[in-house]
């Protein structure tokens, strides 16, 4: 490996979930904004701490929801009233309340493809490469290790100063982070 | 120190009061994954494992055996008949679909309610609600007698220019089965998706490293992708929330838009969405009290998963029980004389046994689920279980077989008997169905890891036994 290769960032670690709050909490206030945490699973808190306040995610399956209504009640009024009308005893081609179960059905089948492709796509995933994999300890991040990374991308960022910036929060280790 | 992550929580969480724990004692984050991963990852496959592997795999081949045969002579060789044309087909793919709901009420609707006690179930019950739906759809499917023109029943442009008939319930069924299977798989992969990265982080061997890596998908415990997916994971659940009434729902149209008599009842929705959960929970119980004994896992099942199924069960079964005699009632106070009869006829008639049987197991029976030593006594629990999967099975015998075989005009009556086919089908369904059970507790973890954490997580915060959703 290059004896000084270009940083993707500065990884520490530390033992509990509020530490991890409150060192993400410290390098707001510090300043930082591109940083992440990692954890096994979800911290109350954390992406509050780190600035990270609203996702889109709601939004997103609400187009979704309207968008599977819509097309599935055009759907059945296209085949029944205007490609296909059947006339059963001169009963109304346009019948929409019989609609309404496959509807439904649509609305929920689009609105959850919409959920799971799109938290996919805005978490940037299937992503099998990530640089803090490289990070030796960073297979705990899945089990009982909770890590913060500043970015180097980050205009405050310096390789020194973040360096001591982190080592002054107490984690457990401080780690450089390969591009 | 309180929040140190490598110490245990040294208290029994949510019990107390005389209410079992959720979850027991002496717990670390590391703890928690290493002993759920580790049965997934251990190189020793246990040896009663491959037995009862063995065992259901016979009667997976016996369904495929079937399946030739059915193909190649056609739904002649079962039972089925003119009055009575839907037969096992029809009884069999209402009663998996129905076991599969009480998957989606655990890990949606408990979730919705705040209910902690659902979390080291659910993962387990997604996969039922997936395997039973699967085997579900085979029945209608190969009922088709030409199951290579299922298609057919989905709206596309086609050369014959006509399109489905969406007035028609069936057709409904169609969209709310594909739906619901969909819609389950995405929600129990959404789920996984962390767990698999723990596996991937903790697999020692390359190749299963691999096949857990992309699985996982790159999963790394951002926090910015913890808040989309709690958030996603919680709008799934609410959308999963009416889905699953739905489709038992339009399960229940089946029959009920028919004007038979016995069928055509606006009862059948609520009721047939009780007795779905009803099955459902009962089938949770057979699976879960062998697994906890067997994999020694009762510390994360616990009596109160155990206790809590059973009352879900006992006050579902009592909403069947008041169906089955409003069933009766109204077909007294309608002064209707065909639902009359056919109300005599199902009491009395030449299935009688059938229905007695019925109201022995699925109503009688389980009020010993009062009984609270009942309750906390997994053997009975799993018996009862048992009787009230037969109990359901029996309802839709008696449901499809007698309101068929005799409606309005006695010039078109007939009887009912299934073939060894109708058997081998069944069978080979539920063989099926716990084949791939073993193979899921092999294969995945079976109960949410980072879900257990988080439970943790939260008792270490308060750091005090709470009694909080208490039932």
């Amino acid at each position: 490996m290059d004896t000084n290769p270009r940083l993707y960032g500065l990884a520490a670690e530390f033992d509990s979930p509020t530490a991890l709050v409150q060192a993400a909490r410290s390098a707001h206030e510090a300043g930082y904004r591109r940083m992440d945490a990692y954890s096994p699973f979800p911290i109350e808190n954390l992406p509050e701490a780190l600035g990270f306040y609203r996702t889109r995610m709601p939004l997103l399956i609400l187009l979704g929801g309207i968008t599977g209504a819509v097309s599935g009640l055009a759907l059945q009024y296209y085949c029944a009233v205007i490609s296909y009308p059947v006339n059963v005893a001169g009963r109304p081609l346009n019948s929409w309340p019989s609609w309404i179960p496959v509807t439904f059905e649509l609305t929920i089948l689009i609105a959850s493809l919409t959920a799971v492709f799109g938290l996919l796509a805005l978490c940037g995933l299937p992503m099998p490469y990530h640089p803090l994999f490289h990070v030796p300890r960073f297979n705990r991040a899945t089990r009982d290790a909770f890590f913060l990374c500043i970015e180097a991308t980050d205009p405050r960022f310096d390789r020194t100063a973040t360096k001591d910036f982190l080592s002054g929060l107490h984690p457990r280790e401080v780690s450089e982070v390969p591009q | 120190m309180q929040q140190e992550s490598a110490a245990p929580v040294t208290h029994p969480i949510d019990g107390g009061d005389g209410v079992p724990p959720v979850m027991g004692p002496g717990y670390t984050f590391r703890s928690v994954s290493e002993k759920i991963s580790s049965i997934t990852l251990s190189r020793r496959t246990p040896r009663a494992w491959w037995l009862g592997f063995a065992f259901t795999f016979a009667f997976v081949m016996m369904l495929l055996y079937t399946i030739f045969w059915l193909l190649f002579e056609g739904v002649g060789i079962w039972g089925i008949n003119v009055p009575i044309a839907w037969g096992f087909a029809i009884i069999n793919f209402v009663w998996w679909i129905g076991i599969g709901h009480a998957g989606t009420l655990i890990s949606a609707i408990l979730l919705l309610l705040h209910q902690k006690w659902r979390t080291s179930i659910n993962r387990f019950a997604e996969a039922m609600t997936l395997f039973a739906v699967a085997n579900a759809g085979l029945f209608p499917l190969f009922h088709m007698g030409r199951p290579w023109f299922f298609y057919w029943l989905l709206p596309y442009p086609n050369t014959m220019r006509i399109w489905p008939q969406f007035r028609s319930p069936l057709v409904w069924d169609v969209f709310a089965v594909s739906t619901y299977g969909t819609v389950s798989l995405l929600f129990w992969y959404v789920g996984l998706i962390p767990d698999l990265a723990t596996l991937r982080d903790r697999a020692r061997n390359r190749f299963v490293q691999i096949v857990y890596g992309i699985l996982a998908m790159g999963w790394r415990g951002s926090a910015h992708h913890w808040k989309r997916y709690e958030i996603t994971y919680l709008i799934l659940a609410a959308l999963a929330t009416p889905l699953v009434l739905s489709v038992h729902t339009v399960v229940s149209f089946d029959f009920s838009v028919a004007i038979l008599p016995g069928w055509h009842s606006t009862i059948f929705p609520p009721y047939f969405v009780a007795g779905a959960i009803y099955s459902g929970f009962a089938m949770v119980l057979v699976l879960a009290i062998p697994l906890r004994t067997f994999y020694g896992l009762q510390d994360f099942i616990t009596m109160r998963h155990l206790q809590n199924s059973a009352k879900v069960m006992l006050a579902t079964g009592l909403i069947v029980g008041y169906g089955y005699g409003i069933e009766a009632f109204m077909a007294w106070y309608s002064g209707n004389i065909f639902e009359k009869y056919s109300q005599i006829n199902r009491m009395f008639g030449p299935y009688a046994v059938y229905y007695w049987l019925l109201i022995t197991t699925n109503v009688i029976i389980p009020q010993s689920l009062w009984l609270k030593s009942v309750r906390s006594n997994p053997p009975w629990l799993f018996l009862v279980s048992l009787i009230v999967l037969v109990g359901m099975w029996l309802e839709r015998y008696v449901i499809v077989v007698t309101s068929l075989h005799r409606d309005y005009l006695p010039s078109s009556w007939g009887n009912y008997s299934p073939t060894v086919w109708d058997w081998t089908m069944f069978l080979g369904t539920i063989g099926f169905f716990f084949a791939l059970m073993f193979l899921f507790v092999r294969l995945l973890p079976m109960i949410s890891i980072a879900e257990m954490q988080t439970l943790l997580a939260q008792s270490k915060e308060t750091g005090e036994v709470t009694t909080e959703g208490k039932s």
